[in-house]
């Protein structure tokens, strides 16, 4: 459980395409979870929204230097802050 | 505890990688053409082992599945680990994406946690070159305390230097003390004090590194809890050890231990890194970038895709089967030449011992050949299929189609199990196809993606496609294969909807996965992994095809009908000579159906036909699907062998897509409905048996082989019907 903080937490999927963020916290959970960790999608990483899927879903972060795609569902769960505001 | 006896058996190597770090093309460098393929005990992910030769010394290599990480994610992750544990490599070469570093090196520093014999290979060092990196990789051996050795596994750069460094590791030379792992402030205090709680154990000291064990716990890696509770003295108190760790970290830090791991392994990488690389400012992959801006674009990206699609069958078709470029002729038409020839060859034995004759030019020519002459039109395939897997666009297609796949309850990675299994159009086997499934972690999308992936146009189904196609739709060739297609992906997803809605409810699963950058693939590289796998289709034409299309024709062989009422047919003629050849033929002919029908197959054929006939199949089609059952290309061999014994001159006969062109039974329509049943019904039994392994029981494999047929029947009875009432049948 989670304390709702003042302002709405904004989430990955929440990123206009071209936006910049830093990662808040990874608020999935067992497998999908590691998986994302693995990847490098850890807390004070920057992420870059690339581009969205045809059809808006998945979208593609650029992550330590690499792409990653990731369904919208799953980025919901990541919590960032954006960049530059 | 690491074999003191290295001079009586031969040194090892495991070769370790993220995917995409070019691991394979590197071992493939190294160990030259020797190589052996086989499965990891228990599992069927694939294991490939080579031998490399240097120094006058020989070193048993072994490329480990590719992974991100060693926290037993996947089944891939879990085989490399245990590799690494159980076999005690005498050295482990992690090949590193030089461009892509950060990533890459969260693998190594898990395998330095491990502490086994290290060497690093800085792989593809052009494309970091291009990317204008400079990297100190002399100051990054210092900083780990481990070779590391710069490569491009393209070219092979680096191989004699990579080959000099794992020989003197594995023999235990030159090894600096390899850096200790540290993740810094709570968690390095609680791994050091639970590492000397668990060096007190004996049980787990015999086994393992306590250093590994106490970060594993403390990530609390679930595997690594169930082996220390095996073989740990005290496992209670290492539990409670453990336990405690976690929660005076978690309580000090106000995070969880798993993302602290995480976040102190790539902070260690980053610390490496900022030693010995510099970036420029500049933005990187640009190539990749632009080339994705259409690739993935929401108008062009699936207007590429199909055009990829029909590239692939125009690529097939004309290259391997229409064009006669190759000394007047098709790649395909030679080898159609080469097995008549053998047929012919054997002619004469025909008189002296027909029941040899017929065995081998009937079961053997007729049941291989047919297989065979499409070597040539499945290379080209499996070369395509190649090029788009080398180049990364496989990972694209995924992302393209994820959210469409999902409607009908599959996802992203299903694709890549889809186009294993031919969904590319035809440059694919389901036997793989259902093994790709193991990357995905949801066990209800793997079972639906295990269920459809064998209606994808495999490479076994399309010489019947193609025999029928060019007997029925010549000219239309290219346009029949891609609605074919198009028709195998439609009945699939349809299939899959139901299933996900009816049968195999549930949630579904997360989908996260690397975009590659782009590489251009080479020469080497594509005609090795097509070969590769043309040669498995090769064997099995040679093993399983030859074994079945031998049963097929010994049950369509005996038992004998009686001959002497066509003998005395025959007699009768003799003094008439106006319409001798002509009635003699029929008569013969006549014999050879007949004979056919008393065989064993003949009547299990015949016996289904009250119920085929709604589809229009007669007995001898019966008798080839009952042999598809196997494999789908016996269904040709079968029909070859039961339209030329029915032949009374099978020597003068055309091809079989000419015999059936002829054959008054066949129509337009008939083949439309062979077509729809062949592409639908029961996996062969290769992907039933890999189906029970993969889902755990017989039940599923049961499932697919009674769903699909039953399908496939209603289907082609269908198509048959309504085409003979709307007088299609001509």
């Amino acid at each position: 459980m989670t304390e709702p903080s003042p302002e709405t937490p904004l989430c990955l999927a929440d990123l206009a395409v071209g936006q910049r963020a830093r990662i808040r916290r990874v608020e999935a959970n067992g497998a999908i979870r590691q998986r994302l960790l693995d990847m490098g999608v850890t807390r004070g990483v920057t992420v870059l929204v690339k581009r969205a899927a045809p059809l808006g879903d998945p979208i593609e972060v650029s992550v330590k230097g690499y792409d990653l795609a990731i369904r919208k569902c799953e980025a919901r769960a990541i919590l960032v802050e954006p960049e530059g505001s | 505890m690491r074999g003191t006896g290295t001079s009586t058996r031969l040194l090892r190597a495991g070769i370790a990688g993220n995917p995409n770090s070019g691991k394979t093309s590197l071992f493939n460098k190294l160990t030259g053409s020797n190589h052996c393929v086989g499965n990891y005990p228990g599992v069927t992910v694939e294991r490939n082992e080579g031998l490399l030769h240097a120094d006058g010394q020989t070193l048993v290599m072994v490329d480990l599945p590719g992974t991100y990480s060693l926290t037993a994610y996947s089944a891939e992750e879990v085989v490399a680990r245990n590799f690494i544990i159980d076999e005690h490599p005498d050295v482990v070469v992690d090949v590193v994406d030089a461009s892509n570093l950060e990533r890459n090196l969260y693998l190594a520093v898990q395998l330095m946690e491990m502490e086994v014999p290290l060497v690093i290979a800085l792989n593809m060092m052009d494309v970091a070159q291009r990317h204008q990196l400079s990297i100190d990789s002399g100051r990054m051996a210092e900083l780990l305390g481990v070779p590391v050795v710069e490569t491009v596994g393209r070219d092979g750069r680096g191989k004699a230097k990579l080959a000099a460094a794992c020989m003197s590791v594995a023999a235990g030379e030159g090894v600096g003390r390899v850096c200790k792992v540290t993740y810094g402030h709570p968690l390095d205090e609680h791994v050091d004090a639970l590492a000397a709680r668990i060096a007190q154990d004996d049980g787990v000291c015999r086994m393992y590194r306590p250093p590994w064990v106490a970060i594993k716990l403390i990530e609390k890696d679930p595997q690594v809890g169930a082996a220390v509770a095996r073989v740990a003295d005290d496992t209670d108190g290492i539990r409670q050890a453990a336990e405690e760790a976690i929660h005076q970290i978690e309580t000090h830090s106000g995070d969880d231990v798993e993302s602290l791991v995480a976040e102190g392994r790539y902070g260690f990488a980053a610390g490496i890194l900022r030693q010995c690389v510099r970036t420029p400012p500049t933005e990187r992959r640009r190539m990749t970038d632009r080339v994705d801006a259409v690739v993935c674009n929401r108008l062009l990206g699936p207007a590429i895709l199909m055009g990829v699609v029909y590239g692939l069958f125009f690529a097939v078709f004309k290259v391997a089967d229409e064009w006669a470029w190759l000394f007047g002729k098709s790649p395909t038409a030679w080898m159609e030449w080469l097995f008549a020839g053998l047929a012919s060859a054997i002619g004469g034995l025909e008189a002296t011992s027909p029941m040899l004759h017929s065995l081998l030019a009937d079961g053997v020519i007729g049941g291989v050949g047919g297989v065979m002459s499409f070597v040539p039109l499945i290379f080209v395939m499996f070369a395509f299929v190649a090029v788009l897997e080398d180049t990364g666009y496989i990972a694209r297609v995924a992302f393209v189609l994820d959210r469409a796949l999902r409607i009908f309850g599959l996802q992203g990675r299903s694709m890549l199990a889809m186009i294993v299994s031919g969904g590319l159009g035809g440059g694919g086997c389901a036997v793989p196809g259902v093994l790709a499934t193991r990357t995905m972690r949801d066990p209800r999308d793997r079972l639906i993606t295990m269920m459809v992936a064998p209606m994808m146009n495999c490479g076994a189904k399309i010489p019947v496609y193609l025999m029928l196609v060019a007997a029925f739709f010549a000219g239309a060739q290219a346009k029949m294969m891609f609605l074919l297609w198009a028709l195998s992906w439609t009945i699939a997803l349809m299939c899959a909807w139901l299933l996900r809605r009816f049968v195999i409810r549930g949630e579904q699963t997360p989908f996260v996965m690397e975009l590659p950058s782009y590489h251009v693939p080479t020469l080497r590289g594509v005609v090795r992994h097509a070969w590769g796998r043309t040669w498995m289709y090769i064997r099995k034409a040679g093993t399983v095809i030859l074994a079945v299309s031998l049963v097929m024709w010994a049950l369509m062989f005996f038992p004998r009908t009686d001959a002497s009422a066509f003998d005395a047919g025959v007699a009768a003629l003799d003094a008439s000579t106006a319409t001798y050849q002509r009635d003699k033929a029929a008569i013969r002919s006549e014999q050879g159906r007949a004979r056919l029908r008393q065989s064993a197959a003949g009547r299990m054929g015949a016996s289904l036909v009250p119920i085929s006939q709604w589809a229009g199949f007669d007995w001898r089609d019966n008798v080839a699907l009952i042999g598809g059952f196997a494999a789908k290309e016996v269904v040709i061999g079968t029909l070859g062998v039961a339209y030329s014994m029915g032949d009374v001159h099978p020597e003068n006969s055309g091809s079989l897509s000419a015999q059936l062109a002829d054959d008054e039974h066949w129509s337009r329509l008939q083949a439309v409905a062979m077509l729809i049943f062949v592409m639908i019904y029961a996996p062969c039994m290769s992907t039933l048996a890999v189906i029970r392994r993969e889902a755990g029981s017989w039940k599923w494999a049961l499932f697919s082989t009674t769903y699909t047929t039953i399908l496939a029947f209603v289907l082609a009875v269908g198509v048959f019907q309504v085409g003979r009432l709307l007088g299609l049948e001509g």
